[in-house]
């Protein structure tokens, strides 16, 4: 049986599409089959992330409706081939989505995949609940700020009461994943830490990734940062954090250095690429 | 990166460009419009469904959009004619059976059950 991981923040833009196409990557790139699920049904975006959007045929909404099967729906990415897409409809309205269709579909991914990734939307509605509904972990993406931060803790109150394992008086394992976290302006006193962070959600680290134009880049060419560019520091994050999810959990969690800006870097007063 | 990398790199932007002006280009067409790719992908099913039972599990359908052309590709296994009988098993749609029985007896091969 495989693990339901949701991956949600609360807060949007913090970066919850990536860090499901990194993680979820990185994971498949070890022979472990992976699937994810788009949940923002509307305003889809993982297929874009992952490169996959001239492929889209069917989507969740059509495998819940029975319009078409789920092994038609799910796109195989083409180059890790054990990681699979289910893309969110574009057009359909979000009440489309059921519970019980929910269910079902990540109830028949269970039995196929090593993992289940459910990339949530921002928010708390409907689309939101139904993301983390069947998690057995949760991914909380955070930014080391503070609208951020207040959102996660809502998100963490939601997930210790709205999701199946809760109301089964089981928990959801949680984990701060750091995104975004820029180690000049942390050092500068500018950002909250990481211990900032830790502290007030009371929830472990899973880790940090640090900003880096790598992640853009990545976007960009519509490839999950940890394929494009596996030497990049913010890729390198994303795959230790693969192997704390994956069980490593004693794997140490290292807080970004400021990078090291060359003598040209400095004169064109650019940051450092890699 | 090395000073090689740093003279070749011309930036991911323009990819990024280009895939957001073949995608919109296509949902802007399609916001307000019936879903070509559909209609074209469920008229072709019924039509070979009309002639062959078509196993949901055995159809394999793929698609790559692009700026000037899309490939639609629909993938499904046809049982051979004799191992397998035919989708038309209603009353209804006896004259294709018939002609598929025809067809089949013509070739030399067993009629299968569910035709009769």
């Amino acid at each position: 049986m495989g693990k339901v991981v949701v991956v949600t923040s609360g807060k949007g833009g913090v970066g919850k599409t990536t860090s499901t196409a990194a993680l979820g990557a990185a994971i498949a790139q070890t022979g472990k089959k992976v699937a994810l699920i788009d949940f923002d049904v509307g305003l889809r975006n993982l297929d874009l992330i992952m490169g996959a959007e001239r492929r889209v045929v069917f989507d969740l909404i059509n495998v819940t409706q029975g319009t078409a099967k789920l092994s038609q729906a799910l796109i195989r990415d083409k180059r890790v081939e054990t990681l699979f897409l289910l893309p969110a409809s574009q057009t359909r309205d979000k009440d489309a989505l059921t519970e019980d269709g929910v269910a079902s579909v990540i109830g028949k991914l269970r039995e196929k995949f090593d993992y289940v990734f459910c990339d949530s939307p921002a928010g708390i509605e409907r689309g939101a609940q139904l993301a983390m509904r069947f998690a057995d972990e949760a991914v909380i993406v955070t930014n080391p700020e503070v609208s951020s931060v207040r959102d996660s803790d809502r998100i963490i109150g939601l997930l210790d009461s709205k999701t199946a394992k809760a109301e089964k008086g089981e928990s959801v394992a949680k984990h701060i994943l750091v995104t975004r976290f820029d180690a000049a302006r942390a050092a500068r006193g500018e950002m909250l830490s990481i211990a900032d962070v830790l502290e007030i959600l009371s929830t472990p680290l899973l880790g940090i990734i640090p900003e880096n134009q790598g992640v853009l880049r990545a976007s960009n060419v519509g490839a999950p940062v940890t394929l494009s560019e596996p030497t990049n520091a913010a890729a390198r994050a994303y795959v230790e954090a693969a192997k704390r999810l994956g069980g490593e959990s004693s794997l140490p969690v290292a807080v970004p250095l400021m990078e090291k800006r060359g003598f040209f870097d400095r004169l064109l007063g650019r940051r450092a690429a890699a | 990166m090395n000073l090689l990398d740093f003279f070749k790199r011309r930036g991911s932007a323009p990819v990024a460009r280009e895939r957001l002006q073949v995608l919109l280009a296509y949902e802007r067409k399609n916001r307000d419009q019936p879903d070509l790719v559909a209609i074209l992908r469920e008229e072709i099913m019924a039509v070979i469904a009309k002639h062959v039972k078509i196993d949901q599990e055995q159809v394999q359908i793929a698609m790559d959009r692009g700026e000037r052309m899309s490939t639609l590709e629909i993938d499904i296994q046809i049982p051979n004619l004799g191992a397998v009988a035919t989708a038309a098993k209603d009353a209804a749609a006896a004259k294709d059976v018939a002609v598929a029985k025809d067809a089949a007896v013509a070739k030399g091969a067993a009629v299968a059950k569910d035709a009769a």
